[in-house]
């Protein structure tokens, strides 16, 4: 990694006011020539699995090789994930704004002579519209950015998260200083109520109305109370919050202590899964250097207000996405949720007072703070106000992440910024809001992405995993994989969930696999209104619901399972057969060779033949043939 | 190493004596020694004032931890969403089939731990294998055999012929 930013460039020195504050923005900015040339390259894991390390390394390389024929040295930036992972790795160089995609090391020579040298653009690294066939020079005008609103993301992908003094360039603490000086506990409370704000987390909860509740709490017991961060993306298809912890984990640690300050709080924790070491790295850096300049710890700008944060590490359990399971697991004991009874406002972490918000509500903070609670009630739509980002996954062109204002319609989301379909076809169906969730057919493409819209579909917000399937996705195995998926994450504390899960993903397997019945579909219906009315948590009252929406919207794929024994999607094993075309093959023999049974034959450059009874459809002799000859019937 | 439990001494420093720091302990004991061996746990749960019996309730409940070692190389499957839909499940199944273990399983040489995971977040690369920390994208049979292959000749107590062929 490139951590040499990771050192401030400079004597840290403690910040004693809003002033003080400005006149180091400015000093900073001063250093700063808006035209000199920076090479941006991101280090989102999608680029750095692309190898984009290996690409920041050869322009490095590149730059000292080249003996500066360049008039200036560029700078070479490393970033956050500037979400269109699918064209990774990116780099883009300032201050023309060109974009580059897929880039590899060896393209790092033309990179330093050809743009930065001599301003010339290098076709072959331009990103290239599908549906016009034209290629965009600059990032701003590619659809998949031109029809988004970065607000929370916006500064990802332009600061080097490892390095405060970019952030503060960039606006960083500036809500905070703003409250510190400026607005009372009170009015930070009001300006989020105004804003409308809710949860990013899943369920929506007005994160105004949270924090008032909280406040009546305190009133009643005291404190202390304490604000916690849920960065326990467990959603599996979810990178939102990852990519703003790693890419931006400033702005998450100032709305933390933007919330702190307003409920008066002295301790914060941060929850984080252990499978995002990268975001545990920058948010540690980014508390060290807002420590070193006096944001954070005691006696925060000269306040008064003092608040400190702490990092707890997820172990692995999906379930401590839950509010009352993460608190008995940053108690240090199992993760096991406790029923509601009482609210964990009132009773969370050691039975204090407690706000929990999400990784990308705490990021919001500070732009309400900022702009005003008003300014931000008139982003996206009433009831759902704001921006959410989506990560947009599965059967689509533009793979990535997106931020776009409450309220637009899905085919924007799925058609206009993720170029639809590979191949063209419509999409047979979008799941939202991962196991909690439910799947959205083609039917309801105009469906407004917000709250109350997605949840009247029967699926639900979520934390923005958006999943676009096509048809060779199948509904049943979907479903066979949401509950698979919870009966193992399922902490076995309440029967609905522990037993109830269990029996509905037989009842699946029994349609995968062909012994289903039409009286099966009815007792998954029943089975599932126990379950919604009977698990203790979230997570096991809303297990049913992939199940549900895909009955409801895919009736006819289900009674294909049962009724013919059919899979239309040519998914589930048992109900399909591996068959060669022979127009297709070429006899080259590279499946007969890779097939682990041995039930692939014939002679050399004559077509194959697969023995249906020994296969086990694996699917390597598809992966492995050069000539589409491979079909599943 | 000189002393063994001379890195448990030192960790065990850095937290405070109280039950709410056993997990943060036991990650990293973990991340020293791969996996967290009796003698670990019953000085994590003395030094935290968790029965050792609680402290192994915490350690089965939570999927990152191990109780037996690991093999020298890691692979871990992605199943999140995306990944499934793009044939993770395959990838998990042949590899199972090639290294004749199942998930969560060791081979008998201790060359390679095979595991599944939901969700690394990285969906855009799906499917995604992690062999050793390191991400592979749009992951493949041929590719996997092929990065086994490597991590087993570079491994210092190399062992004999294809990965456990």
């Amino acid at each position: 990694m490139h951590n040499q930013s990771a050192a401030l460039q400079h004597d840290p020195w403690r910040l004693e006011s809003l002033d003080d504050l400005n006149k180091l923005k400015e000093q900073l900015e001063q250093k700063i020539d808006p035209d000199h040339p920076e090479i941006v390259v991101c280090h989102g894991t999608g680029c750095l699995a692309n190898g984009s390390e290996a690409v920041s390394d050869a322009i490095q390389t590149a730059l000292s090789d080249s003996g500066i024929k360049a008039k200036v040295i560029p700078g070479i930036k490393t970033t956050g994930c500037q979400g269109f992972c699918s064209r990774g790795p990116l780099v883009l160089i300032r201050p023309q704004g060109i974009f580059y995609q897929r880039v590899k090391p060896k393209d790092a020579g033309d990179i330093i002579e050809k743009t930065v040298a001599q301003g010339e653009i290098i076709d072959r690294l331009l990103y290239k519209d599908p549906q016009s066939g034209e290629k965009i020079v600059h990032e701003e005008d590619i659809p998949f950015y031109k029809l988004q609103d970065r607000k929370v993301l916006h500064n990802i992908g332009k600061i080097d998260p490892t390095n405060i003094d970019d952030s503060i360039i960039a606006g960083g603490y500036q809500a905070l200083a703003k409250a510190l000086t400026t607005m009372t506990p009170e009015k930070v409370v009001k300006e989020v109520e105004i804003s409308g704000l809710r949860g990013r987390g899943g369920a929506g909860f007005p994160a105004g109305r949270k924090w008032r509740s909280a406040l009546q709490a305190i009133e009643k017991k005291g404190r202390p109370v304490y604000v916690v961060v849920n960065g326990d993306e467990g959603d599996p298809g979810a990178f939102m919050d990852r990519t703003i912890m790693e890419g931006d984990p400033h702005a998450v640690l100032e709305g933390l202590i933007l919330g702190a300050y307003a409920l008066g709080a002295e301790q914060g924790f941060l929850y984080v899964r252990a499978e995002y070491p990268l975001a545990i790295k920058h948010l540690t850096i980014a508390m060290e250097q807002a420590r070193a300049y006096g944001l954070l710890g005691e006696n925060i700008l000269n306040s008064g207000f003092s608040f400190d944060v702490r990092i707890n590490r997820g172990a692995g359990a999906f379930v401590c996405g839950e509010s009352t399971a993460l608190f008995t697991s940053i108690e240090g004991k199992p993760g096991n949720p406790k029923p509601k009874y009482v609210r964990s406002v009132e009773e969370g972490l050691w039975g204090r007072p407690t706000v929990l918000n999400n990784v990308e509500t705490w990021a919001n903070i500070p732009l309400i703070i900022d702009k005003g609670g008003e300014w931000y009630n008139k982003i996206g739509v009433s009831h759902s106000t704001g921006t959410k980002v989506f990560s947009l996954v599965g059967k689509v062109n533009n793979v990535g992440l997106v931020e776009v204002p409450m309220g637009l319609p899905l085919s924007d989301i799925v058609e206009k910024i993720g170029g639809g379909v590979p191949g063209g076809a419509p999409f047979k169906a979008v799941q939202t809001g991962g196991p909690s969730g439910g799947c959205i057919p083609h039917s309801l493409k105009d469906t407004a992405v917000d709250f109350d819209s997605l949840t009247k579909a029967g699926s639900m917000m979520g934390s923005g995993a958006m999943i676009v399937m096509d048809d060779t996705d199948c509904v049943v195995d979907l479903g066979r994989y949401f509950l698979r998926f919870l009966e193992e994450e399922s902490c076995g504390k309440c029967m609905p969930c522990r037993f109830g899960l269990s029996r509905m993903r037989e009842i699946l397997d029994g349609f995968s696999e062909g012994r289903g019945t039409q009286a099966d579909i009815d007792d998954l219906l029943s089975l599932s209104e126990a379950i919604q009315d009977g698990a203790l948590c979230a997570l096991g009252s809303s297990a049913p619901n992939p199940v549900l929406t895909t009955i409801r919207y895919f009736k006819e794929e289900y009674l294909a399972h049962v009724e013919s024994q059919k899979c239309p999607a040519g998914v589930c094993k048992d109900l399909i057969t591996f068959q060669i075309d022979p127009d297709n093959c070429t006899g080259c023999t590279s499946c007969a060779r890779k097939c682990p049974t041995g039930c692939i034959s014939g002679d050399k450059k004559e077509p194959h033949t697969i023995n249906a009874d020994e296969c086990i459809r694996c699917g390597i002799c598809r992966e492995s043939c050069k000539f589409d000859a491979i079909r599943v019937i | 190493m000189a002393d063994p439990t001379q890195y448990i001494d030192d960790l065990l420093d850095q937290y405070p004596p109280k039950p709410e720091y056993l997990i943060g302990l036991l990650q990293d004991i973990q991340e020293h020694q791969g996996h967290i061996s009796y003698d670990s746990m019953l000085l994590a749960s003395e030094h935290t004032k968790v029965p050792l019996t609680q402290a192994y309730s915490v350690a089965t409940f939570y999927q990152s931890f191990r109780l037996d070692p690991p093999g020298e190389h890691e692979i871990k499957v992605c199943l999140g969403t995306a990944c499934h839909l793009n044939g993770g499940q395959q990838l998990v199944d042949g590899l199972s089939r090639k290294l004749k273990i199942e998930p969560g399983e060791t081979t008998e040489d201790m060359m390679f731990t095979l595991s599944t995971v939901n969700c690394v977040g990285a969906c855009a690369i799906a499917p995604v294998a992690v062999v050793d920390e390191k991400y592979h994208p749009g992951a493949s049979m041929r590719k996997l055999e092929k990065e086994m292959k490597k991590v087993t000749e570079l491994s210092p107590d190399k062992i004999k012929g294809e990965p456990n062929a």
